[in-house]
């Protein structure tokens, strides 16, 4: 399997909410670069109420891509924050279901629709950063 | 070398019900759909071309696998239910005065229940000779069978029985082949096996959790793994049950599966101790499944992927 160790995963924040973008193959190196941008949200401090991981980039994930984002999922939902994954290419959306990963994380279409789900303050954020982007 | 599977389900046996037959003949009368056939030969090949699900089933005996080398002697892993429909078999290929050589993965209880009804090991003249990485290998085997458990005392076998510990590691020559354990996680510890014989590996792992983000422990079980013409692998639950609600219960995935077969190189993975819960239209849907994940993870040539089921024969 390729590894990845450039991969970069950009992070957004959308008041309450934020937003990692991942790109390419998640595998192994791949994951850890995940892990590391998702980890500051994990802290059981952190004010983060959601997180969303953007995978509109990714071609592949690897079990350990998806060992991941589960334990993302335990640690936010003990302090009773959320997750979603959002904008899934079709070949990871089969991944995603195959694993039946989609029994236990959130899965939306795109990451308007994740952040909306989380917190409309977010969404409000989001749509604002949307349209300076745009003018 | 062939191997043939005697009992492929996980931690219980279980058996067809009445709505499971109902279901594959409803689903077997609606293919046919009023045709008639000329004879038998014809029947028995349209019976032959249903999905597996509607005209077969996996089965239900827990954990037991014969391993065929061509010796004189029997090769066994694990004594769950399915070593008694074996030793049956055995009997009937003139089993009487011969060497069972039994592997162990562990001595949960899935892996055990079939030894007091293992008619071989009754028979004065017969040689048992049970083989593990436990070192209450004996003890477990004489617990189950004590009052007020069983009825049947251990020491009511006439076969000559024997223990012998293996070290994890080191190439062991048994009954004409050469045999490596490997440690494995779970509940008490379980062992792997490496048979090699004539050329070709098959490796039988059950009742073994992976943590594929350990690289140490992942590149450790690749190199058991490595180029092994068959893999039977514990793929009992999914990715996603693995490592959430049944994490750290002792068990694996198909996609694990296909992940440390791939990377090993491994020629075909055949899923093995299938879910009790799991009816024959769910263990179908998984092999499909991992079917598709082999070939969007696939980087050289394609693996072959099969779910194992009781009676099935594997020819290497």
């Amino acid at each position: 399997m390729p590894r990845n160790p450039a991969m970069q995963c950009p992070t957004h924040a959308y008041a309450d909410v934020v937003v990692v973008s991942a790109s390419g193959r998640i595998d192994f190196a791949g994951a850890q670069a995940l892990e590391a941008a998702i980890a500051p949200s994990l802290a059981p401090d952190s004010s983060v109420r959601g997180l969303v991981v953007d995978l509109a980039g990714v071609d592949y994930i690897s079990s350990v891509g998806l060992r991941v984002l589960m334990v993302a999922a335990k640690a936010l939902r003990a302090r009773k924050a959320s997750i979603a994954i959002a904008s899934l290419q079709p070949i990871v959306a089969e991944i995603v279901e195959i694993s039946r990963f989609h029994h236990v994380v959130d899965v939306r279409r795109d990451v308007r629709e994740a952040v909306g789900a989380i917190s409309a303050q977010a969404l409000a954020a989001f749509d604002r950063a949307g349209a300076t982007e745009r003018s | 070398m062939r191997v043939r599977f005697w009992g492929t389900r996980g931690s219980i046996p279980v058996a067809l019900t009445v709505d499971g037959v109902r279901r594959k003949l409803v689903a077997a009368l609606r293919s046919a759909s009023g045709r008639a056939f000329r004879d038998e030969a014809e029947l028995e090949s349209f019976v032959d071309a249903l999905p597996f699900a509607d005209g077969a089933t996996f089965g239900g005996h827990t954990s037991c696998v014969e391993i065929e080398n061509g010796g004189p002697d029997f090769v066994i892993c694990d004594l769950g239910t399915g070593v008694r429909p074996f030793g049956q078999s055995a009997l009937t290929r003139n089993g009487d005065g011969r060497t069972y050589h039994v592997f162990m993965s562990h001595v949960h209880w899935d892996h055990i229940m079939g030894l007091p009804f293992f008619t071989p090991a009754y028979i004065p003249g017969n040689r048992v000779i049970i083989y593990g990485g436990h070192p209450h290998l004996e003890a477990a085997l004489r617990r189950q069978q004590e009052q007020p458990s069983f009825p049947v005392d251990f020491n009511t076998f006439r076969a000559d029985i024997q223990f012998r510990r293996l070290e994890p590691g080191k190439w062991h020559d048994v009954a004409g082949m050469k045999v490596m354990l490997k440690l494995q996680r779970h509940s008490g510890d379980s062992f792997g096996y490496r048979f090699e014989h004539d050329g070709k590996a098959v490796i039988y792992t059950t009742d073994s959790e992976h943590d594929l983000g350990n690289r140490k422990e992942t590149d450790a079980f690749v190199d058991f793994f490595r180029a092994a013409d068959l893999v039977i692998f514990d793929a009992m639950y999914s990715l996603a049950d693995a490592i959430s609600v049944k994490a750290d219960w002792g068990h694996s995935s198909n996609i694990a599966g296909v992940e440390l077969c791939h990377a090993a190189g491994v020629k075909h993975l055949c899923m093995f101790h299938h879910e009790p819960a799991f009816d024959d239209a769910s263990i179908a849907r998984v092999l499909a499944d991992t079917r598709r994940y082999e070939e969007i993870c696939r980087t050289g040539a394609p693996m072959t992927v099969t779910a194992a089921y009781d009676g099935m024969e594997i020819d290497l």
